[in-house]
């Protein structure tokens, strides 16, 4: 008599998302869909130069035009001590330049007025002295003896370096190059890349006077966060601060830090005494708000003659633009870089870490990096495929040999982490059979033949998802867990409510399944809110792939917490004692007369009509999760290609996926969250980079220059699965979000460079321009550094 | 999008659309498919004072070939309409070549032909086309009609020879010395980017006979190049793998590119040459194979 769990929109159903229903429709509501009566508007000047002292703005002309209401500059702020704010990695960022300005896009002054038209006219009419410094672009100029300082307002920063850091076993590494039959060195760059959700950021701050109430509408990954740093930021009472964020139109951990220009709207709001909005522009968003990546590696292996992996030594360093503003956990300085190499069974591991300080926009953690664990996986599969190619090993075979076995859990990685499942060698096995890769090699030597260039590329990882348990990962000393809260009403219906922000992700489908998994209440009876600090519990918010590791668990959690409560209700109602009562999906029975039970529903009418003596009336309930480790999904990616001779350009033959994620809750959106990812990883080995000329001027600062791929150009995606389950997650499962965003893109390139291999070239740096490609073939040496950016003009 | 203030206007007649032009005295732009002036006015790059909207004016919107074998597109044809054209497919095989590689699906919906060629985008196709094929520009002023050759149409960089004051009504594409041939190839990082280059071919035969040809290239000088040399060296024989080298390594010496983020200056010129190579080569397997 057991519901069918499908049926109800359980674990496993592929749900249709409830949420597509108004997104479709055109009836999501995004931040710039809110409108408050009196409401002004918001647009800020940016700085055209990367590095210039100001020497003085003239801001009249601008408080000339009729329905101007505020101009706001630096000094403005400086006078309320709000110039500078504090950022999620302990150092300090501009709110608008007082100074200089420290790299191109930088806030230097806001307007607000009646109308965005107004705004606009406003800020093209405020003028700027500016006296030009050099620029610095990349570390090199970063770290040389006689750069320019870029932060000369910091005391105790006599040059460009914002930190070293290291982690790992230096000696035992040292020992391990000492007995390796071959050491393999590579040396690459991750290019900078920008995540563009399609929707920029933006506030409607609405400070009320009368009641002392600031309301901010924005668009926020973390609402909760934002709440405590603008009670600290701001000096506002925490219980007066509410966040709100609405639907969010993509963030990919764009929409995490805190950005100047949402501190502008909240101070505009306070002065005006009326609702301020900002809305951000795509050029905006591109130019000063968190990107991904910009991180060199020289990366070495030290090697058996047969591949065994005994050592591994990596040095990163990385760009971090004007201000370290990285959100990410305090305790890592370069995020979770070191969890390279977790899947393979490695005695020693040392990585040093520098970041510097440059003319450029801030940030480095963003793009569905989880904390930097893209560059980790990256960075690893490249150089384990060149070491395969060096020591004339296959590459399937030299993961095989290097893999965590399957019987070896739970494994300490060897920069520390402890995995705790996995069937490695499974999931490549599926994926070498689901492309015949026999087959293929077989194909890729008869077309060589004829002048033809195939190439076959793999990319195996695990990755830590969930940050974190509170041990380990905190922001600003704020541990990182979550927590849901969930009433059931009389009639059986129930509100959930979560301390994450979805923002494509699903949740709004995906809880409502986990409460249909855990007490049979259908996932139609269930409504998800998120975002609201007033009223949702508690959380982090949604990044690094952590919400179903942590804010889903909180749903089990809460979820089995009323489930216990319905227990003892079904126990008075069916007059016997608590130990003789059954549970099945949906339903109590008596154990020893089966035909007699009550439903989830019926316990909940019962709880608010019929309560045993002494019980509180009521179902609900909210949970905090603190999850005891991270979850460590594994994919493995495999890409083919063709490679044209005459012109560099490579067309993508097949992509095949196999992801181990745990237990999926709705397999269709998974396999959703996966062909985004891949497209991710196809749009940065192939097309997609921000770089710099000389004097620090973005190129890739709209869509003409920044590339990302539509489905003309994006490749069909052939998705596997396995399913080992996490043993500690109440429900099995891994996190998926960032998996093959982490894992695609090295797939990609190591297909081109097995097709190049006869060449001798060892790398070239993302992306593959079919230019960088063709320099490769035909002068056969690697390819370093961003594309040349019109050398002739410099 | 909050571009400056502009006057909007929206006549309903050519005259009508002229003495706006004229009335606007240099501070006016016409509006077509607005592919390119909607996004540069958002981008405040441009700022004129008034926009002359033309898609009411009756009668620009054809695209006809007459007896003679002359293809007439009018001012508001859209790109979509040349691609779907079994005219064109049939009589124009350059155009036929270019049509579906124009920007993206969405702006062939509303951008135009003529449009495109007023522009002198150095990255726009149809220029390149125009000056293969010995094309012309039909354009209307308040003195009345005149018709100006492709390769004199365009001055510079954005700059056409157009006075402030007339309308291009009308491309005009003569007929063929003979059977056209032709082809277009672009390399593009993703669909609707601007070319890192493109070159656009038009042959005519008789028999195995070249007896006119035109070669342009896209996005590898300041404005859209000429490769007359290249197209010259064609003329007056059949096409034989020597005359097609000949003729690419000439193109690839017209080309005048510079390195930029879509690729250095050398590999633009590479990409001249074997796209040049290639669509010749092409067009003479096709030839070889019909005889």
């Amino acid at each position: 008599m057991a519901i069918d769990e499908v049926k109800i929109g359980g674990m496993g159903a592929r749900q249709k998302r409830v949420e597509d229903n108004r997104f479709i429709r055109g009836k999501g509501n995004y931040v710039d869909d809110i409108v408050l009566p009196g409401m002004l508007h918001m647009e800020i000047l940016r700085s055209p130069l990367a590095h210039a002292r100001i020497r003085s703005i003239d801001v009249s002309k601008a408080w000339d035009i009729p329905g101007v209401r505020l101009v706001l500059t630096g000094e403005t702020l400086a006078a309320r001590n709000l110039a500078w704010m504090p950022t999620l990695s302990y150092d300090t960022q501009a709110v608008l330049a007082t100074d200089k300005v420290r790299f191109q896009g930088q806030e230097v002054a806001a307007v607000v007025a009646d109308d965005p038209y107004i705004a606009k006219d406003a800020v093209e009419a405020i003028i700027v002295d500016y006296e030009p410094l050099p620029a610095i672009v990349n570390p090199d100029q970063a770290m040389a003896p006689d750069a320019p300082l870029i932060r000369d307002d910091k005391a105790n920063q006599p040059d460009n370096k914002i930190f070293d850091w290291e982690v790992g076993d230096r000696e035992g590494t040292d020992r391990a190059f000492t007995e390796a039959d071959h050491v393999s060195t590579i040396e690459m760059h991750y290019p900078r890349s920008h995540p563009s959700p399609i929707e920029a950021c933006g506030s409607v701050a609405d400070f009320d006077r009368s009641t002392g109430k600031l309301t901010v509408y924005m668009t926020s990954q973390a609402p909760h966060i934002i709440r405590a740093a603008v009670a600290m930021v701001a000096e506002l009472p925490e219980h007066q601060i509410r966040i709100i964020s609405p639907d969010i139109g993509g963030g990919f951990g764009n929409k995490v830090p805190v950005y100047p220009g949402y501190v502008i709207s909240i101070l505009a709001s306070i002065l005006a005494e009326r609702p301020v909005k900002w809305i951000e522009d795509k050029t905006g968003n591109l130019i000063s708000t968190g990107f991904g990546r910009d991180v060199y590696l020289k990366g070495e292996l030290a090697l058996r003659k047969d591949g065994r992996i005994l050592g591994v030594r990596m040095h990163t360093t990385s760009d971090h633009g004007a201000f370290f503003s990285d959100a990410q956990p305090s305790k890592f300085k370069i995020g979770l870089m070191h969890s390279a190499f977790a899947c393979y069974d490695i005695p020693s591991a040392h990585l040093t870490a520098t970041g510097v300080y440059t003319n450029k926009a801030p940030g480095g953690v963003a793009y569905r990096c989880s904390f930097r664990v893209t560059e980790a996986m990256f960075f690893q599969e490249r150089m384990v495929h060149a070491a395969a190619d060096e020591l004339g090993l296959d590459q399937a075979e030299i993961r095989r040999v290097n893999f965590v076995r399957d019987d070896d859990f739970p494994h300490r990685t060897p920069f520390g982490f402890l995995t705790d499942s996995g069937q490695y060698t499974k999931c490549l096995d599926l994926g070498l059979a689901a492309i015949d890769y026999e087959g293929f090699r077989r194909e890729q030597a008869a077309a060589r033949e004829q002048g033809r260039l195939l190439g076959i590329g793999i990319s195996t990882m695990t990755e830590p998802l969930g940050a974190g348990n509170s041990r380990e990962y905190d922001i600003l000393g704020i541990k990182m867990f979550d927590a849901a809260e969930l009433r059931v009403h009389m009639t059986g219906r129930a509100i959930l409510r979560t301390g994450a922000k979805t923002q494509g992700q699903g949740h709004e489908t995906t809880w409502a399944q986990i409460v249909a998994h855990e007490l049979g209440i259908p996932a139609d009876d269930v409504v998800v809110e998120e975002g609201d600090t007033d009223t949702a519990p508690f959380g982090m918010g949604t990044y690094a792939s952590r919400s179903t590791p942590v804010a889903g668990a909180a749903v089990s959690m809460v979820a089995r917490k009323i489930r216990a409560k319905a227990r003892k209700i079904a126990a008075h109602l069916l007059e016997v004692s608590e130990e003789d009562i059954e549970w099945e999906l949906g339903r109590f029975y008596v154990r020893s007369a089966p035909d007699r039970g009550v439903t989830i529903q019926e316990c909940a009418m019962a709880a608010y009509s019929n309560v045993p003596d002494g019980m509180e009336p009521g179902l609900e309930n909210h949970a905090y999760y603190d999850p005891p480790n991270l979850t460590w999904p594994f994919a493995a990616y495999i890409v083919t290609v063709e490679v044209d001779p005459d012109t560099g350009v490579w067309d993508v033959l097949r992509v095949v996926a196999v992801d181990d994620c745990g237990v999926r809750i709705n397999p269709m959106i998974v396999e959703g969250q996966i062909m985004g990812g891949l497209t991710e990883a196809y749009a940065m080995a192939n097309m997609q980079f921000i770089t710099f000329d000389a004097d620090g001027n973005c190129v890739g600062s709209n869509y003409m220059d920044y590339l990302l791929p539509t489905a003309w150009e994006t490749p069909g995606f052939e998705l596997h699965e396995v399913v080992t389950p996490c043993p500690h997650h109440p429900i099995g499962a891994k996190g998926v979000g960032e998996c093959a965003t982490v894992g695609g893109p090295a797939a990609f390139v190591n297909a081109v460079m097995d097709a190049l291999k006869d060449t001798g070239v060892r790398n070239i740096d993302m992306p593959l321009l079919p230019d960088r490609v063709h320099q490769a073939l035909t002068t056969g040496q690697d390819v370093s550094g961003a594309p040349p950016v019109d050398p002739e003009a410099s | 999008m909050y571009p400056p203030r502009f006057r909007y206007e929206a006549p309903r007649s050519l005259r009508e659309a002229i003495t706006l032009l004229q009335e606007g005295g240099g501070e006016a732009k016409i509006l077509a498919g607005g592919q390119s002036l909607i996004p540069m006015l958002k981008l405040r790059f441009a700022s004129p004072g008034m926009l002359v909207d033309i898609n009411n004016l009756p009668g620009l919107d054809h695209l006809t070939r007459d007896g003679d074998g002359t293809i007439r597109i009018g001012a508001l044809c859209r790109h979509e309409h040349i691609e779907r054209s079994e005219l064109i497919t049939e009589h124009q095989p350059t155009i036929a070549a270019a049509a579906p590689l124009v920007a993206d699906p969405i702006v062939r919906t509303r951008g135009t032909f003529v449009g495109s060629v007023c522009h002198a985008d150095p990255q726009g196709d149809w220029a390149a086309c125009m000056i293969a094929l010995d094309g012309a520009i039909v354009a209307e002023g308040p003195g009345g009609r005149r018709s100006i050759a492709a390769r004199d149409f365009v001055t510079g960089p954005f700059q056409n020879v157009l006075a402030s004051d007339e309308i291009a009504v009308e491309a005009v594409i003569p007929p063929p010395q003979g059977e056209a041939r032709g082809g277009y190839l672009k390399l593009e990082r993703r669909i609707g980017d601007f070319a890192t280059a493109a070159v656009a071919v038009a042959v005519d035969l008789r028999g195995d006979q070249v007896t006119r040809a035109g070669i342009a290239l896209v996005g590898v000088g300041g404005t859209t190049i000429d490769a007359r040399d290249a197209a010259d060296a064609l003329v007056g024989s059949p096409l034989s793998s020597d005359a097609i080298e000949r003729a690419a390594e000439l193109a690839a010496e017209a080309a005048q590119p510079r390195s930029d983020h879509r690729g250095s200056a050398s590999y633009k010129r590479h990409i001249v040459r074997t796209f040049t190579s290639r669509i010749l080569t092409q067009i003479d397997r096709s030839t070889q194979k019909a005889a």
